[in-house]
């Protein structure tokens, strides 16, 4: 029972760096969007399925506070902003996709072979996922890099915080409860500020595109 | 070879020929059902195929005998591919004839053949379907391949037989590694049988077909061929589908009796794939041709990451 649990754990691991691909390769914005809550859903099931394979219950509380904010609130605030933003065409890469695509298989035979040696090493349940969640990390750094938009920039950027979570969850079953709490509540508040960014962005430059911010004002 | 191995494969090929038409109708069924529209008949393309041989076969004056051979030659292809797939047993003696990368070679002799005989004719229409089928197959046959060997590399074998005796016989586990290949998959075969997203098979839309514009120039018994192997081929791809992620209920070779369990589980998965099908089109839109390399391409990495997981979630041996 307990290989079978952590075979699923290894799947959902494969199934999140599946979303990831999809995310790098999605070219609308709520279509985007849709696949980070979906991610974030992956994600949770993940932590209280090692939480339930390891008998830790602090795992189940980490996997509630996934749930209300990667689920529930930060898709909901983002759609918000796209709604109020009125965006709605498509977001354009500065790569063209199959590039980024063919990036994205180079990023994760480095993260595969970086995270052997080390879940090697380890003898916890899920040792195998750690190079899985290294690549969901760096995908979502290539993601950040390759849009010109500050939408799914953060994105990214959330995308990103869910590779790291699972990478602490697979390797050394979570963090301590005070970092996973604080690191919430960041995300959280930083997900607001960019929000605030972006409105402020779009007044001045009457667009989304972060390259404006590249140049100063007297030029 | 056995008497049972020998009336095993006798009957497979039979239950390929005979029941590829029927897919083929229950999927247009429930897609029209899906779109709202009123259904053609399950046995409808039974009637077409019967009206078409009845017809004369109206063949062009410039037409080599490739033309002719080529309907005969991609139907036989489609056959072989039925034959070697093992969907009730795999107690099969051509099965041994060819593996898992004869099959895609065996898919790409179809190809070319159909396509040498679109631009046999020198017609515009059918050029253009054979430079497109090209590229759709270029693109989707290593896709393919990674697919197979994702599976292989779980079974250690490429021989289709052996891959479902491993996987649908032995103690069950999940396989991330076959999760990355089944989506991979799905894409290759959409794209394969000239389904939605890449191609529409209803279409006689001169700028989108790509199928279609292939055998434009056929008529009668020589259409009614293609028609059929275009079943074939769809029945085909349904059954290493079936093959290689959901091989539960084949019979093995120790136990033939198993076949009568085999029949009514076959029957019962491809009439759920078949739907699940009818959905995947209904809800897609067909894609720019230009977008088709980027979906090929996604399917390829996807099977590539496929063999990376599987090497890196093994357990050392």
């Amino acid at each position: 029972m307990s290989l079978l649990l952590t075979q699923f754990v290894n799947l959902l691991g494969a199934v999140l760096l599946m979303l990831a691909f999809a995310m790098i390769s999605q070219r609308r914005i709520v279509s985007l969007i849709g696949l980070f809550t979906l991610q974030g859903a992956t994600l949770v099931l993940a932590t209280a399925v090692v939480g339930y394979v390891t008998g830790q219950p602090h795992l189940y509380l980490s996997a509630g506070l996934t749930f209300v904010l990667k689920v529930l609130l930060i898709p909901a605030l983002l759609r918000r902003v796209v709604d109020r933003l009125d965006i709605r065409a498509d977001v354009e890469t500065l790569i063209n996709i199959p590039t980024i695509m063919l990036i994205g298989i180079l990023i994760v035979i480095f993260a595969f072979n970086l995270a052997k040696p080390i879940s090697q090493l380890s003898s916890v349940v899920a040792s195998g996922t750690l190079g899985i969640a290294l690549a969901c990390v760096l995908m979502a750094f290539l993601m950040m890099i390759t849009r010109a938009k500050a939408v799914p920039q953060v994105v990214g950027f959330l995308a990103m915080e869910n590779g790291l979570f699972f990478a602490a969850t697979s390797a050394t079953y979570g963090m301590p409860m005070v970092v996973e709490l604080g690191i919430a509540l960041d995300v959280l508040i930083g997900v607001l500020i960019l929000g605030v960014f972006m409105f402020q962005i779009r007044e001045q430059f009457d667009s989304l595109d972060i390259r404006h911010l590249e140049k100063l004002k007297d030029d | 070879m056995s008497v049972v191995g020998f009336l095993s494969q006798l009957l497979e090929i039979v239950i390929a020929i005979a029941l590829a038409p029927l897919l083929s109708g229950w999927i247009n069924q429930w897609r029209a059902w899906l779109q709202n529209r009123s259904a053609p008949s399950l046995w409808q393309p039974y009637r077409v195929l019967h009206k078409l041989f009845n017809k004369e076969s109206v063949i062009a004056d410039n037409a080599s005998q490739l033309f002719r051979a080529a309907p005969y030659l991609v139907f036989g292809c489609m056959t072989l591919a039925c034959a070697i797939v093992p969907t009730l047993s795999t107690d099969l003696p051509l099965a041994p004839a060819a593996d898992a990368i004869a099959l895609v070679g065996l898919f790409a002799l179809a190809r070319v053949f159909i396509s040498l005989a679109a631009m046999d004719i020198g017609t515009a229409f059918g050029t253009m379907g054979a430079r497109r089928e090209m590229l759709i197959g270029f693109l989707a046959e290593p896709a393919l391949l990674m697919v197979l060997f994702s599976a292989s590399l779980i079974s250690g074998s490429t021989s289709l037989t052996t891959i479902v005796d491993t996987l649908g016989h032995r103690e069950f586990a999940i396989y991330p590694a076959l999760a990355f290949a089944g989506v991979a998959f799905t894409m290759v075969s959409l794209a394969e049988n000239a389904r939605i997203p890449v191609d529409n098979p209803a279409t006689h839309l001169e700028l989108t077909m790509i199928h279609e514009a292939l055998i434009l120039e056929y008529s009668g018994r020589h259409l009614a061929l293609l028609e059929w192997a275009a079943s074939l081929k769809l029945f085909a791809y349904s059954c290493i589908g079936l093959a290689l992620f959901f091989p539960w209920g084949v019979a093995q070779a120790s136990a033939p009796l198993a076949m009568l369990f085999a029949l009514p589980s076959l029957v019962l998965k491809l009439a759920l794939g078949g739907f699940l099908l009818a959905g995947l089109e209904t809800v897609n839109a067909k894609m720019r041709i230009f977008r088709v390399p980027e979906f090929l391409a996604t399917s390829f990495l996807l099977a590539v990451i496929g063999l990376l997981t599987h090497l890196l979630l093994s357990p050392p041996r």
